[in-house]
């Protein structure tokens, strides 16, 4: 039982960065991959450059990125399915290359079919039985597991006959089946309808709660902001940026929006004006300080107000400005001629 | 880190043990199942037509398998000095079914076929079998009935039959003009050291392929002794009718003045003279073990 | 150790619900076929016939399963992504590995074994009672079995590091060369041109006559099918050599798999 230190929240909730007293639950250094291509294989391509960053422990990490950026592959770096150019990473303390280690994590590969021909209970407890439980013990988490992925009904079905979001909810119950300290996700979400991704989601809170970390990658950015303590940008193999939603996109709000209809007498306010119209509804955007003299005069023009909302910029538009820096930086590089 | 070097290490010596290991068990099989005669000695099925069906179009690629399993069969005997060559003729019958156009099949193989042991088979009528099948499929080949009239003078000593080979095989066009002129020899002489000469002359000229070419090139030099050892034997009948006795040694006719030197055969040694007192190959030259072998 | 079986048990049981073991219908089938026909068209020789038939279609048969299923041990797992789950646990690769070549020997034991059951079937049927002679079949049967176990492994070797389609090429490629690695042995004196191939050529030829396995080795139909023993050293050569041999490519394969980057 090794003392990970005390993990300090916020208000909110949210874990802090460790003040130095609880070691990282994932460290990763410089990790850096070169895929050859080309004929012979004599041109390389880096897949992931000089990756640095920590996962706290007890936190939710998300890993955001496009297509193609090395969130994948930098999981499967820690998972040790391919093997890093440059660089290292440790989890709980211990060198990726320590197999013994990997009884404190559970991971989710992306895309997950597993075995045709068995059932979701077989499946599980084979996956059960490489972490030394006895029989008694795997059936009965076999059936916990089943129950919180929402599969118990289908315990007795083939996986070939699954869906996709079932097949999911099987690899993330072989994820977490033997309480892991650390749990590694790749697109937990991928394939779920809202109400699977809620499920999800209510999932991670849990692991949460039970103190486990988290890292998982994404692309749902909503989702992304709703879980995570923190999030780590990656465009183009690099990372751009790691800190919390809020850090990263600046926790100021840009202004303030107004929905209303109009009253039945249809005087209309000279905001009218600067507002978008669909159907019957109006929509205003306007700076914080205008915002009362606004309501004011809708209220003489005998409007009905329906809502009034912060505009923040979101981690999307945060995302698609780097996106576009990235393809900017590249083109240019193209046109410099290498 | 080390120790991933030191184990890799580790399991490379253990594949290079692994390759000795596999060598010298392999030298011990190959010893047990020889001694066993387990060696697939046997022809899981000897009907060619049988072969035949169950090759489906591949038949003229069969044919070539086995035909050249009949010329590593025939080596592998002849190598081994194993005088049980049970299994060419159905090698031979198989691969000419298959293909009748094989011709290799039929020409070396009708002279696998009938030499006399320990070089061949020893059975001429097989070789007889095989090529009138070989000229039914081929009417257009001469070289076929050649090899046909070979069988009949050498093995089969049938010089009526040798002598019809001859002649019908003479009259197709291309054919070489010797083969109605040994036609007509044959016919009235039988055999004759002349004769066998020359066709075993023919073939050497025409063999493409060593097997067959040392084959014809030993019965010359076998041939080529006969013909020394009857002029010898001509000299020392004189030396005879002189001397009212025979000759004790090569040396005293070279005495005589009757031999300018010692001949000696095509290998170079020298004739002897045996207890009858006619003139016969050294007991020391090689040819002279494969002699006892042609005279059968 | 455990590792290893249960990985092996796994990949049995999933042979098992792939109904690979179908076949046995087939051959079944066959043997029935064999039995009643023989008979009918000819005179003497129905014990040799149905006793090669078996041994070739179990031969055959445990070829196609060795080939085809060995290339896939490895390929599907990647396919499916369990492999990739698998690797998160505390597995080794080399655990996996040898886990999956057990799984299949062990189906490829069943399935042989069943079919022997179906081979002396069909020879009671021809020839009541069965004789001493007709338990050297047993023995054909062994050495088909350790046979395909080394082609397993050269599957699992393949597979470790080239597509499945290109694996299965060099597999078979490998197969017929080592039927005929014997052969090159005898070359040297049997060739046509012999004495026009240096000896270098000779040599090279020899060295690798001795590196391709020699699958003629557990070859002994000609004599069981005739009623003739098969001594108890060669079979213990035999048992040593497939052994060597094959942990010999498996180690070669572990090592090749440990390094290898997962797509």
């Amino acid at each position: 039982m090794e003392h990970w230190g005390v993990v300090c929240v916020d208000a909110g909730g949210r874990v802090l960065k460790n003040r130095g007293m609880a070691k990282p639950a994932i460290e990763i250094e410089n990790l850096t991959k070169e895929y050859p291509y080309g004929f012979l294989n004599l041109k390389k391509r880096l897949s992931l450059e000089g990756l640095t960053l920590q996962v706290e422990t007890g936190e939710v990490f998300g890993f955001l990125g496009p297509n193609g950026a090395g969130k994948s592959t930098t999981i499967k770096c820690l998972m040790r399915l391919i093997f890093p150019t440059k660089g290292t990473a440790r989890i709980l303390g211990r060198s990726i290359d320590d197999v013994g280690m990997h009884r404190e994590i559970g991971y989710l590969p992306e895309q997950p079919y597993f075995y045709d021909y068995l059932t979701a209970a077989e499946v599980l407890d084979y996956f059960a039985r490489f972490h030394g439980l006895t029989a008694n013990d795997r059936r009965e988490r076999v059936q916990k597991m089943l129950k919180k992925v929402g599969l118990e009904s289908a315990k007795k079905i083939q996986l070939r006959k699954y869906s996709k979001g079932m097949l999911q909810r099987v690899g993330l119950a072989q994820a977490i089946l033997h309480e892991p300290k650390v749990v590694v996700l790749d697109e937990p979400m991928s394939g779920l309808d809202p109400l699977g991704r809620r499920e999800v989601r209510d999932i991670i809170l849990e692991l949460k709660r039970d103190g486990r970390t988290v890292l998982f990658s994404m692309h749902i950015l909503p989702d992304a902001e709703m879980l995570c303590d923190r999030v780590g940008v990656i465009v183009g193999g690099k990372l751009r940026g790691v800190g919390a939603p809020e850090e990263l996109v600046g926790i100021q709000a840009q202004g303030m929006e107004i929905l209303f209809e109009l009253g039945a007498d249809e005087k209309k306010p000279t905001l009218l004006a600067r507002a978008t119209r669909t159907g019957e509804r109006y929509r205003v955007q306007l700076k914080e300080e205008e915002l009362y003299a606004a309501i004011e005069e809708l209220k003489q023009a005998g409007a009905r107000i329906l809502s009034v909302t912060q505009i923040k910029a979101t981690l999307e538009e945060f995302f698609m400005g780097l996106v576009e820096a990235d393809r900017a930086q590249a083109a240019a590089v193209e046109v410099n001629g290498k | 880190m080390k120790n991933r070097t030191a184990i890799g290490a580790v399991l490379s010596a253990l594949m290079a043990l692994g390759a000795a290991g596999v060598w010298k068990l392999q030298t011990k099989i190959d010893g047990q199942r020889e001694s066993l005669h387990l060696e697939s000695e046997d022809l899981m099925m000897r009907s060619g037509s049988m072969v035949k069906r169950m090759s489906l179009e591949y038949a003229p690629l069969m044919a070539a398998i086995y035909w050249t399993r009949a010329v590593q069969y025939f080596g592998e005997k002849h190598f081994l000095h194993d005088q049980n060559l049970e299994l060419l003729w159905p090698l031979l019958d198989i691969s000419t079914t298959l293909d009748p156009q094989l011709l290799p099949a039929y020409r070396a193989g009708s002279i696998f076929l009938s030499d006399a042991p320990p070089r061949g088979a020893g059975q001429p009528d097989l070789a007889v079998k095989l090529l009138e099948r070989g000229i039914k499929a081929n009417p257009e080949q001469w070289r076929l009935y050649q090899d046909l009239g070979n069988v009949y003078y050498f093995d089969k000593k049938d010089y009526t039959k040798a002598a019809e080979a001859f002649a019908t095989g003479g009259n197709f066009p291309g054919a070489m003009i010797w083969m109605k002129v040994m036609a007509a020899k044959i016919a009235t002489e039988g055999e004759s050291l002349e004769t066998s000469f020359f066709l075993w002359k023919q073939v050497y000229e025409a063999a493409t392929e060593k097997q067959t070419k040392d084959n014809a090139e030993l019965h010359l030099r076998l041939i080529q002794a006969q013909f020394d050892c009857r002029e010898i034997d001509k000299v020392a009948d004189t030396f005879e009718s002189q001397n009212g006795r025979r000759a004790s040694g090569m040396i005293e006719l070279v005495q005589a003045g009757m031999l300018k030197g010692l001949p000696a055969d095509s290998r170079g040694y020298a004739y002897v003279l045996g207890e009858d007192g006619k003139a016969k190959l050294n007991p020391k030259s090689p040819l002279a073990e494969k002699w006892e072998s042609i005279k059968k | 150790m455990k590792n290893v079986l249960t990985v092996a048990a796994n990949t049995f049981r999933e042979a098992v619900r792939d109904r690979v073991l179908y076949n046995l219908v087939f051959f079944a089938l066959l043997m029935m076929a064999a039995a009643i026909l023989v008979g009918q068209i000819s005179i003497g020789i129905e014990k040799s016939v149905i006793i090669s038939l078996g041994l070739t279609a179990i031969s055959v048969i445990g070829l196609f399963i060795a080939v085809f299923i060995g290339v896939g041990l490895v390929s599907k797992e990647m396919d499916k992504r369990t492999l990739y789950a698998l690797l998160a646990k505390p597995l080794e690769r080399w655990e996996f590995l040898l886990g999956k070549y057990f799984g299949l020997l062990m189906t490829l034991t069943v399935n042989t074994a069943a079919m022997a059951l179906g081979l002396y079937a069909a020879l009671l049927t021809v020839a009541q009672p069965l004789e001493k002679a007709d338990g050297y079949v047993l023995v054909a049967v062994y050495l088909i079995l350790l046979k395909l176990a080394l082609i397993v492994a050269l599957a699992l070797l393949f597979s470790c590091f080239t597509t499945p389609f290109l694996a299965i090429l060099f597999t078979a490629g490998i197969y017929v060369a080592g039927v005929f690695a014997g052969d090159l042995r005898v070359v040297k004196s049997v060739a046509m041109d012999a004495a026009t191939m240096d000896s270098g050529t000779l040599k090279l030829l020899r060295v690798i006559s001795y590196v391709l396995p020699n699958f003629e080795n557990f070859n002994v139909m000609g004599a069981v099918a005739h009623g003739r023993s098969v001594p108890a050293s060669l079979v213990g050569s035999s048992t040593l050599y497939a052994a060597v041999y094959g942990a010999t490519v498996l180690i070669l394969a572990a090592m090749v798999f440990s390094k290898r980057n997962l797509k």
